[in-house]
């Protein structure tokens, strides 16, 4: 450092005494004045204001205290309900084209060039199976529900949803603005931690990263939408049964955002101590949403991009499923063995040996749950004249078949009960564990964020397991 | 300063008859293909005043955009090639100020005091100028390389506001061009503006402030201002760095010590530092 500038520093430091306290508001205070003169000037107001401002009135209705919650709960059943109603019919016809008219004309195309038994399994029964099946059931769904919540997005509302939320977040000892990284965190929560960014104590942004996972992500609606529809939604009348599975799912959810505050307060007493910081949070107008536009950036940006990462995952899944399922050792395949090693602890916590081992298999993508769960329940309960045999991915054509495979392999309502908390609670996949480490780039705080979660899963189900043997419900 | 300051010509910028000028056909889109440009332009701007759209306008990336503030929380970068020249254009966190007292409002002045863009587009909100002009008033003590994109001019027809650009351009001294980056209204005489401010075909008298109503304070700034001017001949903003300096700025009492303000001075870019948003520091 040269004379001149130390000089300069220390004549800073002897003005900055001689003037004393204030000087921040001074200034601040000449330049919001120049700038207050400057507006004023611009802009001119001719005739009456509008008598009805309709924004004003839409935010005193949006994050009204006795609304705000309501119309919160009532906006995302009916987003929820719109995507569950309106991807049966794509979804299925999907399955139709490519697991049950393409795959068989590939397989026998396979078998009439001569490729052998084990290519044409890895490949097409693995690999392409998980693969068609991924796409015909995220496909439609995605597609749905990423415009819609596009279209909320672009409108506006999300801020007032972090504005909701705020008080909560602030009493868990959590930043107010976690509650836009939940945000998308219901898209993807790799991009959720990535939002975190907003954040600007390292406190609080550890806080919204660790409990980012309880913002369900895409990949893990479908299994949740299927798993309510088949065993919620069928215990009550048929009309009913759309509603009352979108509700399912959305108490789900609830429960996340439940289970993110009280992670936030218990790690803001624990691990991460400190005061809630204080931040202002932007209100921004409404604007009327770019239907178009919306429509391109969500199926484009997100519906294509998180497609083509499922498919890129289930490919190896796929490939790994059919391995595991058709390579023996001592008479049983490796999948057995490794189910009978996880049954005990699987049905200690009412749920079975083959979900654990699909979550194993499952962590590059929560996506593939289902199918491996089904073919892993085929496998092992030795069922026979469903789906294609032993370690093939397949989608059936109804759901009460999918239901009777899951019976014969054990399930109860509290399988699946237990199998939707799970799936809310339990270690990210690897892409979050992965982004995770690259935003904070500490081993400790990665390992955190995945073995809470894991942990606290095997908590919750293990209390659901005992309280319904308790009251002798199974 | 400039001996011979010519306002910028807001009504030259503005008329319909560029949308058709030849001009405009130059406009060609870089994406993130931005190689050996010959002049750096950052965007700035208040959270949620469509700075990211205007970005999307300029670069045909498709960065995604939100109606929320904070949506864009690291730096992206693009480019585009208007009138022979190419630009690399950096989009800078949305702020309220330049007053560094979050890590998004360290990058975006880091960058604008270090990175020494060719020109600067603030992007503002018609709706809400008073506020929106905190920053470009800010901006404005930093650099005079700039353009203010006067976005958003549907929603202020729409809440009944008639927003004087002219006036607005002669007032601040720097072109002031009216857009709806949404429908890409105004872009085609905005690229215009930041091509003719960064060739130095129109030269700028942005305003600053003399006075801060405070006699003493006057006297500390002036008697600082001569000081840093002495030390550092040719800094551009030797009164915002007096100003910053009196009010106890760690950042910038640290790029005197490390020299980063003396480099500034000979007319050197300086990597802003990046990578800023580490938390591993945190202990448990």
């Amino acid at each position: 450092m040269s004379t001149g500038s130390a000089d300069l520093l220390s004549t800073a430091r002897a003005l900055r005494a001689e003037l004393g306290e204030g000087l921040h508001d001074t200034l601040v205070e000449a330049l919001y004045t120049d700038a207050a003169r400057l507006a004023d000037r611009a802009v001119t107001r001719p005739g009456e204001r509008p008598r009805f401002d309709l924004d004003r009135t839409l935010d005193r209705l949006l994050t009204s205290r006795t609304w705000g919650f309501p119309i919160m709960g009532l906006l995302f059943t009916l987003v929820f309900w719109i995507t569950i109603a309106g991807s049966n019919v794509p979804s299925s016809l999907l399955a139709t084209l490519l697991v049950d008219t393409l795959h068989p004309a590939l397989k026998s195309g396979a078998d009439a060039l001569g490729v052998p038994w084990w290519l044409s399994g890895v490949a097409l029964d693995g690999a392409y199976l998980a693969t068609a099946w991924v796409v015909s059931v995220m496909l439609p769904p995605m597609a749905i529900f990423f415009p819609l919540f596009t279209l909320l997005e672009d409108f506006g509302y999300l801020p007032r949803v972090a504005f909701n939320l705020d008080r909560l977040f602030s009493r868990a000892g959590a930043h107010g603005k976690q509650a836009l990284s939940m945000m998308m965190g219901f898209g993807c929560n790799a991009a959720g931690v990535v939002s975190t960014r907003v954040i600007d104590s390292p406190r609080e942004r550890l806080i919204a990263i660790i409990t980012n996972n309880f913002a369900i992500c895409n990949g893990r609606w479908p299994t949740l939408i299927m798993v309510s529809t088949l065993f919620i939604g069928s215990a009550v009348p048929a009309a009913l049964a759309g509603v009352v599975s979108a509700a399912a799912v959305v108490g789900v959810a609830v429960l996340g955002v439940g289970i993110t505050f009280v992670v936030s307060w218990a790690l803001s007493r624990t691990m991460l101590k400190g005061q809630a910081s204080v931040f202002s949070l932007e209100l921004p107008p409404y604007r009327p949403p770019r239907i178009l536009q919306t429509l391109y950036t969500s199926v484009i940006d997100r519906t294509l991009i998180v497609l083509s990462r499922a498919v890129t995952m289930s490919l190896p899944a796929g490939i790994v499923i059919w391995t595991i399922s058709n390579v023996t050792l001592g008479g049983a395949s490796i999948a057995e063995h490794l189910i009978d090693l996880f049954n005990p602890v699987g049905l200690l916590l009412g749920l079975n040996g083959v979900v654990l081992l699909a979550y194993l298999v499952a962590i590059p993508a929560n996506e593939i749950i289902i199918p491996t769960i089904l073919m892993l329940t085929v496998l092992s309960t030795g069922l026979t004249g469903v789906g294609q045999g032993a370690g093939v991915m397949f989608e059936l054509e109804s759901g009460s078949a999918i239901k009777d495979i899951l019976h014969a392999g054990g399930w109860t309502t509290l399988t699946a009960i237990n199998l939707m908390l799970f799936s809310l609670i339990h270690n990210p996949c690897s892409t979050t564990i992965l982004t995770i480490y690259n935003e904070t780039k500490s081993l400790k705080w990665t390992a955190v964020a995945t073995l809470l979660p894991l942990g606290l899963g095997f908590a919750v189900t293990l209390t659901t397991a005992t309280i319904a043997r308790a009251l002798g419900l199974v | 300063m400039q001996e011979t300051p010519v306002l910028p010509k807001p009504d030259a910028l503005s008329s319909a008859g560029c949308a058709t000028c030849p001009m405009n056909r130059h406009l060609a889109r870089l994406g993130v293909n931005v190689d050996n440009w010959d002049y750096v332009v950052a965007l700035a701007g208040n959270p949620n005043t469509g700075k990211s759209t205007v970005f999307n306008a300029l670069t045909g990336l498709r960065q995604h955009t939100g109606n929320w503030p904070g949506k864009t929380v690291a730096r992206a970068e693009g480019g585009f090639e208007f009138g022979d020249k190419r630009f690399k254009l950096v989009d800078l966190p949305g702020t309220y100020s330049l007053l560094a007292s979050s890590v998004d409002e360290e990058i975006a002045r880091d960058f604008i005091l270090f990175g020494q863009p060719d020109v600067t587009v603030i992007v503002a909100d018609a709706t809400r100028l008073e506020r929106n002009l905190n920053l470009v008033l800010q901006i404005l003590e930093i650099t005079d390389q700039v353009v203010v994109c006067l976005n958003l001019m549907d929603e202020a027809k729409r809440h009944g506001l008639m927003v004087d650009d002219r006036r607005l351009a002669r007032d601040l001294g720097v072109p002031v061009v009216p857009t709806v980056a949404r429908r890409g209204t105004g872009i085609p005489e905005l690229l215009q503006a930041v091509h003719d401010v960064a060739t130095g075909a129109v030269k700028l008298r942005p305003r600053r402030l003399r006075t801060t109503q405070n006699e003493a304070l006057d006297k500390a700034v002036a008697t600082l201002t001569a000081q840093i001017e002495a030390a550092f001949p040719g800094l551009p903003n030797a009164r915002w760095v007096a100003l910053r300096l009196l009010d106890g700025d760690a950042s910038i009492e640290r790029a005197i010590r490390d020299g980063s303000l003396g480099d500034l001075s000979r007319g050197e870019r300086v990597a802003a530092p990046d990578e800023r948003l580490r938390v591993a520091e945190v202990s448990a």
